[in-house]
């Protein structure tokens, strides 16, 4: 029994985190361990000797309906998932669509040589760079704060209807919120009027046409689009703290600001580290939609972003080796990054993913 | 006496706050709300009177003839047509096949469970990229076909993770008495697993439908060229980006092309507007499980 507690509090420690493979398995583990140990938790297995590890075929045999419904999609995750991968020795090809695999003609790090010495590709770089530490910095911290405002609401109805209102945008397209995003930001749209009657500018500004202004528009659009989803998370964080620490932060004094920087700021540490763990994973990642959708021919120097620039050239005018460069480049970063960032969060804070 | 004060200065200090956070938060509502409201109206609008602007969120002139002239395209009815057809297939295949995964990766005694949860969970973080991708479902000959729509994205690993964990909160004993009873594991997992497993698969089914719903990239970049297989979201992005854009026509034959030149605003947000409903419609219905099924994928409690 002394283990058992031993278990459930570690696994109360890790209350609120987004589930990592470990902790699935321990949590399976500690299932397994239940079922296969003597204690009279499980009747139908009390009284029989203790199991010894069996032949492959004999599990095989025996656990054939397992297999059958797993092994479709393991070859399904293959197949999808891991044969890209495969495709990556095209970075390193000239390859030609007509040719198999063993006439393709192999030119080593050219493509490479090439992508680091193209002007264009820092450009696409920063571009990407610089839209997803916008999106790093603003979509981790409103989706906090708004956790938090929402929190502290008093009123039951306001604040069901204000979540519920927030969800709203991110069920919804892409295309629909370009389209909607382009409609505000028009000439005579209501951000423009707004300004206008506010005195604060004289004239409509021209806001899709000018790329100085597109990041900014593609930060905003995804703070609108994702706030209300992403703060799920914290929400239910911070229903998980113990509402006692409120009372007696109250008793002690403390006022609103207290108590959020003091309790409902700590309580949620570990879903922010994890969350930010993930999020830095996929800092390369970010994505083209936003960037294809909103951008136009006259703010491409601002919205070409590393994805978009492997579909122009990899795909649209057929360089497959080259996009594939670009891809690879993308992806290793992205695992780079997220295993280095882990690794340091691993180390100076004690929360990982992995 | 100190006490007291205290208190008083506490309650003075904590309906400031309220009173800012509900002005913050109303103002949250009116941002999130307002262009929704406002795409509904110039929707609504006599289209020759949209042009002369002020639209806010009532219609001037109200009419429906926006929303009968939209479905006299046949590229949007058509697009309709297939959207709510990947939609249905697309959903019900990532639900069979999440769940079953999830089913076994649940078991404890499974021999393969820490391989394949280790081959799944690998694919959360790595991808081969756009081009690798579009030259494997090339060379499966996916390009231009249906299956190109429903295929690549049946198992997500973060689906079946959800599932999952929602399977490891049921009693184990009920697998235990059934197995007594003499089912086999897939008779478990279709007659007691699943109807146990309904809160989470309605969750499931929201993300997949909705993903399927508003996904237009793959049309784009697979089917863009069989107007039988372009989708709802394809033709409305084709018909918004090519008046932003104000890009020449690359295609003289684009029949949506032709129309987006034409067609005034009020019936481009008329287009938005049916785009959109389906969505605003369910997804209301389903707030109560997506909230606890986001939950259960992020957060142990």
């Amino acid at each position: 029994m002394e283990t058992l507690t031993a278990n459930s509090a570690s696994t109360n420690e890790s209350v609120s985190s987004v589930p990592t493979e470990r902790e699935q398995n321990k949590k399976s583990r500690w299932k397994g361990f239940r079922k296969h140990s003597n204690l009279p938790v499980n009747e139908s297995r009390a009284g029989l000797p203790p199991k010894r590890p069996k032949g492959i075929w004999r599990t095989l045999i025996q656990q054939k309906y397992l297999y059958l419904m797993s092994l479709p999609f393991v070859i399904w995750l293959f197949v999808f998932n891991y044969l890209p991968l495969w495709g990556w020795t095209m970075a390193f090809q000239n390859y030609k669509p007509a040719k198999s695999f063993s006439e393709q003609k192999w030119v080593g790090f050219d493509n490479f040589t090439r992508l680091f010495h193209d002007d264009q590709f820092y450009l696409v770089l920063r571009n990407t760079l610089a839209m997803s530490v916008l999106g790093l910095i603003f979509g981790f911290i409103v989706p906090i704060v708004f956790a938090i405002l929402l929190n502290e609401l008093r009123g039951m109805a306001f604040k069901r209807v204000t979540q519920t209102v927030s969800y709203l945008p991110h069920f919804v397209s892409w295309v629909v919120v370009a389209g909607i995003i382009s409609n505000l930001l028009s000439m005579d749209g209501i951000i423009n009027q707004l300004l206008v009657w506010l005195h604060i500018i004289d004239e409509p500004i021209q806001f899709m046409a000018k790329g100085t202004w597109f990041w900014g528009i593609v930060t905003a659009s995804d703070i609108w689009k994702e706030t209300g989803w992403n703060a799920i998370i914290y929400l239910a964080a911070i229903t998980g703290i113990d509402k006692e620490l409120y009372e007696a932060a109250r008793v002690d004094g403390a006022g609103r600001f207290r108590q959020i920087w003091n309790i409902t700021i700590p309580g949620i540490r570990s879903t922010i580290m994890v969350l930010f763990i993930m999020s830095i994973g996929h800092l390369l990642s970010i994505g083209f939609e936003k960037q294809m959708l909103l951008g136009n021919s006259l703010v491409t120097d601002y919205s070409q972003v590393l994805d978009l620039y492997a579909l122009n050239y990899g795909i649209k005018i057929a360089h497959f080796s080259y996009g594939t460069a670009i891809s690879m480049f993308n992806s290793v970063i992205s695992i780079i990054l997220l295993f280095s960032v882990n690794g340091l969060f691993k180390k100076f804070a004690k929360e990982s993913i992995m | 006496m100190a006490s007291s004060s205290k208190a008083f200065n506490a309650t003075k200090g904590e309906r400031t706050f309220d009173v800012i956070n509900y002005i913050l938060l109303g103002l949250v509502l009116v941002v999130t709300l307002y262009p929704f409201l406002n795409v509904l109206a110039i929707s609504l609008n006599d289209s020759t009177d949209t042009v002369r602007g002020g639209i806010y969120i009532w219609p001037r002139e109200f009419t429906l003839e926006n929303y009968k002239t939209i479905f006299g395209y046949t590229s949007l009815v058509q697009g309709f047509k297939i959207s709510i057809l990947r939609t249905v297939i697309g959903t019900l295949l990532g639900l069979i096949s999440s769940s079953m995964l999830a089913y076994t990766l649940s078991r404890p005694d499974f021999r393969s469970r820490r391989f394949v949860s280790v081959f799944l969970a690998m694919t959360m973080y790595f991808s081969g990229g756009m081009v690798p991708v579009y030259i494997l479902m090339r060379d499966l000959h996916l390009l231009g076909t249906f299956g190109i729509y429903v295929l690549p994205g049946m198992v997500s690993a973060f689906n079946v993770f959800v599932i999952r964990s929602f399977i490891d909160g049921l009693p184990y004993a009920l697998q235990e008495s059934a197995k007594l009873d003499g089912a086999n594991d897939f008779v478990i997992y279709y007659k007691i697993i699943l109807p146990l497993c309904k809160p989470v698969l309605a969750t499931i089914a929201l993300f997949l439908a909705v993903g399927q719903w508003n996904s237009w990239f793959d049309t784009y970049l697979y089917n863009g060229n069989k107007p039988s297989l372009t989708t709802l979201q394809y033709e409305l992005m084709k018909i918004l980006d090519s008046t932003n854009q104000g890009s020449a026509m690359t295609n003289a034959n684009d029949l949506a092309n032709q129309m987006a030149n034409v067609s005034p605003e009020s019936i481009k947000m008329a287009i938005t507007i049916v785009v959109t409903l389906p969505i605003l419609i369910v997804y209301p219905f389903l707030q109560k499980y997506f909230v606890g099924g986001m939950t259960l994928g992020a957060v142990k409690a």
